[in-house]
Order: C-alpha cells, then sequence, then structure tokens
C-alpha cells in the first residue's frame, strides 16, 4: 500500500492548488482541449454531485443542463488537462452525493445557496 | 535474456504528459542474489540463478541453507533461474532493475495466475454454453455440448475440453512497456496487467 502511495505522489500534480468543493456547490471548470496541434481551454460550468476515489484517483462529477439536457461530465482530480477550477456558489445540500436533482426539473432543481460560508 | 524476480503490488492509473491515464501495474523487483552461476564448460548450458524475498531460518531446508551460504547471504524465499543471462555476474553478486530495464522497454511479466478453482467449460475454455436463455430452455445455458460421437469412436477423445481446475497456471504476457523505474525503492510500473495475485512473485524478462 506505501508502495502505491508513493508512485502516486510521484505523479501528483505540484504546481497547481484546486480551492475545496463538495457536493452541491456550483463550479467553472477550465478544461484543456487538445484538438490534434491545436490547443483551447473550454469551461464547464455545473453542480458537483459527487466526489469520489481518493489520492491519485479522485474525480468529481459535473452535472449541467445544456439545452434542456442534463449533461454530466467526471474529472479526474489530477489530470493535467483541468487548467483550473472556480467555486461559484457554495450549496445547501443534505447528502454528499446528490443523484435526486437528475429526476428533478425546472425550478424543483434549484439548490439553495449556503448563507454563511464556512471557512474551512 | 535478462530478467530479474519481483512482487506485484497492485495497480494505480497515472497521467502522461499528454493527459492520457494510464493503467498500470506496481511490481517491486529486486535487488536479487546470485546464488549460482551455470556455464557452458559445467552444466551444459549458461544460466544464471537469481534469489528473491527474505525467508526465515526456521523454514529453510538444510540443503538450501547451505546453498545460500555459498552465496554468502541470508535465507531467500524465491530461487528462479534465468537462462544466457545479459550480464556477466560473479556468485554473490546482486542484481537491480536499473540495470536491466530503462523507459519504454518492452518487457514479459511471469507469473502464476489467480486459483479459480472448479469452473465450467464458459469460463474455463470460452465456449458461448448451448442454446437460448428463453424459449423453453432450462437448463442447457453453460453446459458444454457433445463431447463426441456415439458406437464409433464409442470413446471420448484424450484432451477434450472439459469443466476442472481453473487459473493457478504459470502465465506470460508479453509486450508490456516500462512506464518508469524508481531505483531508490526498487519498484518497476508497468503499463497494463500481469498475472497473479497481488503479493505473488513474478519474473520480469526482457
Amino acid at each position: 500500500m506505501d508502495s502505491i502511495k508513493f508512485v502516486q505522489n510521484q505523479y501528483k500534480p505540484t504546481d497547481r492548488e484546486f480551492p475545496e468543493f463538495r457536493a452541491g456547490d456550483t463550479v467553472v471548470v477550465n478544461y484543456k482541449i487538445i484538438e490534434g496541434a491545436k490547443e483551447r481551454i473550454q469551461a464547464f460550468r455545473g453542480d458537483v454531485i459527487q466526489i469520489k476515489g481518493n489520492e491519485g484517483n479522485k474525480t468529481f462529477t459535473v452535472r449541467k443542463m445544456s439545452n434542456g439536457v442534463g449533461v454530466e461530465r467526471i474529472f479526474p482530480m489530477n489530470s493535467p488537462n483541468i487548467v483550473s477550477i472556480e467555486v461559484l456558489k457554495r450549496g445547501k445540500v443534505r447528502r454528499s452525493r446528490i443523484y435526486y436533482l437528475r429526476n428533478l426539473v425546472g425550478k424543483k432543481a434549484r439548490i439553495k445557496e449556503k448563507t454563511r460560508l464556512v471557512s474551512k | 535474456m535478462n530478467g530479474i524476480i519481483g512482487k506485484k503490488i497492485g495497480m494505480t492509473s497515472i497521467f502522461d504528459q499528454a493527459g492520457n491515464n494510464i493503467a498500470c501495474t506496481i511490481i517491486e523487483a529486486g535487488p536479487c542474489v546470485v546464488t549460482q552461476v551455470k556455464s557452458e564448460d559445467v552444466d551444459g548450458y549458461s544460466a544464471v540463478q537469481l534469489a528473491f524475498g527474505e525467508a526465515k531460518e526456521k523454514n529453510t531446508s538444510k540443503a538450501m541453507a547451505g546453498h545460500f551460504s555459498k552465496a554468502n547471504t541470508s535465507p531467500k524465499s524465491k530461487v528462479v533461474e534465468i537462462p544466457n543471462f545479459g550480464l556477466s555476474k560473479s556468485l554473490g553478486d546482486t542484481v537491480t532493475i536499473d540495470e536491466l530495464f530503462a523507459e519504454g522497454d518492452k518487457v514479459s511479466v511471469v507469473g502464476t495466475s489467480k486459483g479459480k478453482g472448479f469452473q465450467g467449460v464458459v469460463k474455463r475454455h470460452g465456449f458461448s454454453g448451448v442454446g437460448d436463455a428463453t424459449h423453453g430452455q432450462h437448463n442447457r445455458l453453460r453446459a458444454p455440448g457433445s463431447i463426441g460421437a456415439a458406437s464409433y469412436p464409442a470413446k471420448v477423445f484424450k484432451g477434450m475440453r472439459m469443466g476442472g481446475r481453473t487459473g493457478n497456471d504459470r502465465v506470460k504476457t508479453r509486450n508490456l512497456k516500462v512506464v518508469n523505474l524508481f531505483p531508490e525503492k526498487n519498484l518497476i510500473l508497468i503499463k497494463g496487467a500481469i498475472p497473479g495475485p497481488k503479493g505473488g512473485f513474478v519474473v520480469i524478462e526482457k
């Protein structure tokens, strides 16, 4: 186990730091997209619905509504293609995995904002 | 042929420079001790015998204990012979991964696959079973089907593939790429999966 952690630490990106966020938060993920020789940055804005895994295998899922269709994207936390993550809103949710959001549409699919920010 | 004995640690995934996620196996390989050097003149063939992994003295037979003391080393748990070893080594020398491998090399990994117990022909030999799951069919889904003709030849031929003990065999996986080496920790990172359970002994060949 220690050897696995050792290897994962060797590959941990050290040049960046992401803000802490959790399920229910609204985030913008700036993601590098490589098309042949060209490279551009795409922003994916949505609600975090789950964070899973640990250390090098950690991923998070962001869900957004695009033209009335729900779109979910899973980002590996250690991916070198993530340029930055911004937290726009802290959501008030009771669960760490808010899958119930998938079944809700319109006004019901909103997440209440946390009024008092807990500084970590 | 070059080779070294190692222990499978487990798997993880890493990102390369291009952003690809690569599944890798971590192997703790070496340092191995040369316990015997076989030569054309004396033994009829050329080989180097390597030993790896600490063993307790009480679990080592007197014969093996004598063999290890000849090489001036403590008792080891795994001994493997590598024919036509590429480096010139003498008795008691150590072999480490950085002498044998480099990043980007293609290697083969030999191990003992996980034992699966008594399995049917579908899992053991890749048969597709008989018939449908529905349409009134009730007990032939994973059956082997016919195992031969009737009164002639009046027997089942030897080697007919049937159910039985599966796994726990020597398996060699070829053409695996070395992703990285950590000589200070004796760790080698190999792309893809290798045979055997975590903690199982493997031989990395090049």
